[in-house]
């Protein structure tokens, strides 16, 4: 049948080619008599006959086979005797040849006309013009193109003769058309275009030399000196940037790894691996910013400690304490002082231990300029800074993968959405394209019987039982984890007391003491480890139809056991621990809490290592050994993805208290993506599900802002603003609250530079003042609900232009069967076209 | 390069860099793959823009295409004479396309080409039908392939024409959400 296909087609195009050009005026009358009822219509379909500029002219041929086809294909269906109703309907059309007229109506309908992007516009051109050029390649007589273009599928058109010649002249028209507005282009843009263009590379260099040549004289011609040292600076700036580009795309992390994982596994898999990549590069951010503000000109000027440093044993790479506890890790060690640079210090307001040191500000003492870095301040505003600009970055590729993920007009086209997008392009090994084309195969037969069978009608009975279950399981899911949550907050209590008494007592073994911190995250772990099971058990129980569904119920169950866990710590470090430090003898309880994070994200990532040997490794082990069965278990990406966003919070957390929580986050990042890469590669199977991995990954950067980030700097933002900090250590000893840094320093700011005064005066209305505070997140509000609302009406706009289209197809179809009608009676078939139908049957 | 022998001068590499989406160092990394397909057709030196072709049967033992079942339909589309034979430059192109920084109207307009098998410029019953017994290698029925086939075309055909335009397609590509993401091949 395929073949017959082809063979008609060429013979037809070959034909209406030919034919067009002889019968148009006599098509034109009859066109005209026919619909005069419908002068409008028929006045425009003749404008766009006549008038059919050079781009229509180039399409008019080559559009009207398909119309043939159409026909051959309805004469087809006819024959195999389908009634579907679409066939039906065109019924009427079947019989008739297609007159020239007909032909250019066809041409005119929706689905050639719009939609017609630029791009499409251009290759189109390009591969008619091809066309040609090939044409005349075969001809001795012309012969300067020895460049042809990409042949295409696009362009089948036939042209006589005469026609040829003027498609040449159109082509360099139209190629001169291109390069000028490649010229008017500033060179980012005409780089972008060039690139987005559907042409051949050699078409696009040389396209690129034209553009570029005319460019440069245009340049020579106009203002010779200035222009030129502006072009070639340009044109070194690019160079520059372009090696900046591959300097950083050698840098690119895990490509390998990356390509084996997404070879075997697709893109859901791969989902994961891209998110620890992008949880990679915020603390890299976070880590250089603090490092380099903070850990750094601490650790070149180091304080002078009141006591000795304790001996390593071992059991602080577990605690984070002893050792540890009096370093550039923690708050406590930064000294509230203001560090100056190859100076004895005279005359300082408030420094203790005075150090020379880094430039931020410069100010006057006796020995001239110099500089001079004030840690709190420093402290403050790293903090604050580094949360905004990750604040920034959440929210901008947040939006970004919105777009990309949620179309406004999502209604139809599942099933040939599956057909045509479903394929990994990326998926490489043998046994895993054999497992997607089975599940693909799965999916489209369950989608049909779907549309088969619309819905089958439940008994009231198995409704209320589905519903009784789906209780059941809420029931379970949501009383564990409160039991959960206040088994926790009577254990931190707990917790907490004994750490009264231990201080009150001094204790004879001090490793103890330092153990015993370690119960807490350990808690906190089996719980995080040990109730995702059960939530997938009751999952079990409850059979979701559509996977989605189950992935969207698991995914908040989890989260609400993350969120309360986060709550009672929270509380227990900023509520128990920051309001009465002494209680449990503390000198420095920010130092404290940041160590308790430290442990909390230790445990947290020991946690992950011992599920993944023992869930995924030995498990595989017992079900291929034991239970002899050939499945292995399935990478479960939310809940992995839940868990780094998990000990993201952590980090987010501790920054404040542990500026260089960070470093500790990016090791386990780092091993953490090796480790989960060889077990998927040994242990897991490509999962059987659907996985939506765009929209899951939207999804998960939206958790990541919304509760996780957000929640992180609601915590330090009140640390901040109404925590006393320590009186003994820190930066900000002896101050009220943290904030009171940027307040002081406004002040004296203002002293010693009566200039400077509106920035006093900006300070105090935009940080101070609440209000401020309130008119920005009310403009924010508007603007998202301004966005919705646009939204909303595109998506309306959308279903009414849809309307449209089938509308006018519709129309065109009834006065195309008119037409033909009339037409046939009109002028009996001509032998010629007699000859050609029988050549086609 | 350094000491290196040349392959591209800086003028070629330049112009690569602005009409794909790769990097210097890419191009010549796929210059590596493209020599190792056939080393003995392939030369080294590209500085004079060789005419050489390699043959649709070599380019598709590529560990990246060879199990893709529209792998054939691939490499034709991007060929420059329509039977698979890609020269260098058609090689650069099928990447840049399939890279992942392409934007999505590149991509569909290929992916079009790429599932029209019969070079008609209109993604048919015949195609689809194609399309789907790739996909599935061949384990639907033929009434199910029908089925599905009707029932897609009807689903993203805008003007009942019952069969799908380039405009349909990209409509409907626009939807889709994973395409971007799935239409991509790592080099």
């Amino acid at each position: 049948m395929a073949h017959n296909v082809n063979f008609d087609l060429t013979a037809q195009h070959m034909e209406a080619g030919l034919e067009s050009p002889v019968d148009e005026e006599g098509v034109h009358d009859s066109f005209n008599q026919l619909i005069e009822d419908q002068r409008q219509e028929a006045f425009e379909l003749q404008e766009l006959q006549r008038e059919l500029d050079e781009e229509e002219r180039d399409s008019v041929a080559y559009l009207s086979s398909p119309g043939r086809e159409i026909w051959r294909g309805n004469q087809w269906r006819g024959e195999e005797g389908e009634d579907e109703e679409e066939g039906r309907q065109l019924d009427p059309l079947i019989e008739e040849r297609w007159s020239s007229a007909t032909l250019k109506v066809l041409s005119s309908m929706p689905s050639r006309t719009i939609g017609r992007s630029r791009g499409a516009i251009i290759s189109q051109y390009y591969n008619r013009t091809m066309k040609l050029r090939r044409r005349r390649q075969s001809r001795p007589s012309i012969k300067d193109f020895s460049r042809s273009a990409r042949p295409s599928i696009r362009g089948y058109g036939m042209e006589s003769d005469s026609m040829e010649t003027e498609g040449v002249d159109e082509e360099g028209r139209k190629r001169d058309h291109l390069v000028n507005n490649l010229q008017n282009l500033s060179l980012s843009d005409r780089v972008r275009m060039l690139r987005a263009m559907p042409l051949s590379v050699a078409e696009k260099s040389e396209l690129r030399g034209l553009a570029g040549r005319k460019g440069q004289r245009s340049n020579h011609s106009q203002i010779p000196c200035c222009s030129q040292l502006k072009y070639h600076i340009i044109i070194a700036l690019r160079q520059s940037w372009y090696s900046c580009l591959s300097f950083l795309h050698s840098l690119q992390l895990w490509q390998v790894a990356l390509k084996r994982v997404s070879g075997r596994f697709g893109t859901g898999v791969l989902s994961y691996f891209l998110f620890v990549k992008t949880l990679l590069f915020f603390n890299i951010f976070l880590f250089l910013v603090t490092g380099l503000f903070l850990a750094l000109p601490q650790a070149v000027h180091p304080p002078t400690l009141t006591q000795g440093h304790e001996a390593f044993s071992g059991l602080e790479l577990l605690t984070g304490g002893g050792y540890f506890s009096d370093s550039v890790m923690y708050y406590g060690y930064y000294s509230n002082s203001t560090l100056y640079k190859d100076c004895r210090v005279t005359s300082s307001s408030m420094d203790q231990q005075p150090s020379p040191s880094v430039s931020r500000r410069t100010m006057e003492t006796d020995c001239g300029v110099k500089l001079s870095y004030s840690m709190p301040l420093a402290y403050f505003f790293t903090i604050g800074v580094a949360f905004f600009i990750t604040c920034i970055i959440l929210v901008y590729s947040m939006s970004k993968s919105f777009g990309q993920s949620f179309r406004i007009d999502k209604s139809h086209g599942i099933l040939a959405m599956k057909v045509f997008c479903s394929w990994d392009f990326k998926v490489i090994k043998k046994t895993s394209v054999k497992l997607r084309s089975e599940n693909i195969c799965t999916q489209l037969r369950e989608l049909l019987e779907e549309t088969n069978r619309k819905h089958v009608q439940k008994t009231v009975c198995q409704r209320i039982g589905r519903v009784l279950v789906h209780v059941l399981a809420w029931f379970i899911c949501i009383g564990s984890t409160v039991a959960c949550v206040l088994a926790l907050y009577y254990f931190s209590e707990y917790m907490h007391k004994d750490l009264q008494y231990r201080s009150r007592i001094p204790t004879k073994d001090p490793l103890l003491k330092e153990a015993s911190l370690l119960a807490l995250p350990v808690v906190v772990s089996l719980i995080n480890l040990l109730l995702p099971g059960l939530f997938n058990a009751t999952a079990w129980m409850e059979e979701y139809d559509s996977p989605s569904v189950n992935t969207y119920v698991a995914i908040s169950r989890n989260l609400m056991l993350k969120v309360s866990v986060l709550v009672v710590l929270c509380f227990h470090w900023l509520g128990r621990i920051a309001s009465d430090p002494h209680s449990i003898g503390l000198q420095c309880w920010e130092s404290f809490v940041g160590q308790e994070l430290y442990r909390f994200l230790l445990m947290d990532f020991i946690f992950t290592i011992l599920d993944t040997f023992f869930g995924e490794f030995l498990w595989r082990l017992f079900s291929q050994r034991v239970l002899k069965r050939k499945r292995k278990p399935v990478f479960d990406i939310s809940r992995n993805v839940l868990e780094l966003i998990y000990g993201q919070t952590l980090a987010w957390l501790g920054v404040l208290f542990t500026p260089l929580l960070p470093a500790v986050q990016i090791i386990k990042l780092l091993l953490l993506f090796y480790m989960k890469q060889t077990s998927v590669m040994m242990n897991c199977q490509s999962p059987r599900k659907p996985y939506r991995a765009s929209q899951m990954s939207t999804i998960f950067i939206t958790l990541l802002c919304c509760p996780s980030f957000l929640g992180a700097a609601v915590c330090v933002s009140y640390t901040m603003w109404s925590i006393r900090p320590s009186e003994s250590c820190g930066p900000f000893r002896s101050l009220s609250t943290m904030f009171q840094s940027g307040k002081l320093w406004v002040k004296e700011l203002e002293t010693h530079n009566p200039n400077l005064a509106w920035l006093a005066l900006v300070h105090s209305y935009i940080v101070e003042n609440p209000l401020f505070l309130f008119l920005a997140a009310g403009i924010f509000l508007i603007v998202i609900y301004f966005n919705t609302q646009v939204v909303d009406g595109q998506r309306k706009i959308i279903s009414l232009l849809q309307e449209q289209i089938e509308n006018e197809g519709e129309d065109k179809k009834f006065l195309i069967t008119r037409l033909q009608a009339i037409h046939q009676q009109k002028r009996p078939l001509s032998p010629r076209r007699l000859t050609s139908q029988d050549s086609n049957g | 390069m350094g000491n290196k022998q040349t392959i591209f001068t800086d003028e070629q590499l330049d112009a690569y860099q602005d009409c794909t989406f790769f990097t210097r160092k890419e191009i010549l990394r796929l210059h590596g793959r493209y020599h190792e397909l056939a080393p003995h057709l392939v030369p080294m030196d590209y500085t004079n823009e060789p005419d050489v072709t390699i043959p649709l049967a070599l380019i598709v033992s590529m560990p990246e295409l060879n199990e893709n079942p529209f792998r054939n339909r691939i490499v034709e589309s991007f060929s420059e004479d329509g039977a698979g034979n890609l020269s260098f430059n058609d090689f650069v192109d099928m990447f840049s396309v399939l890279s992942e920084t392409a934007p999505r109207e590149l991509k569909a307009i290929y992916a079009f080409k790429i599932y029209d098998f019969n070079v008609d410029n209109f993604l048919c019953k015949e195609d689809l039908e194609k399309t789907l017994n790739k996909l599935t290698r061949e384990e639907l029925s033929p009434e199910e392939v029908t089925l599905v086939c009707e029932k897609a075309i009807e689903e993203a055909d805008l003007d009942g024409d019952s069969k799908l335009s380039f405009a349909d397609f990209e409509n409907m590509i626009t939807r889709a959400p994973d395409f971007l993401s799935t239409f991509h091949i790592r080099i």
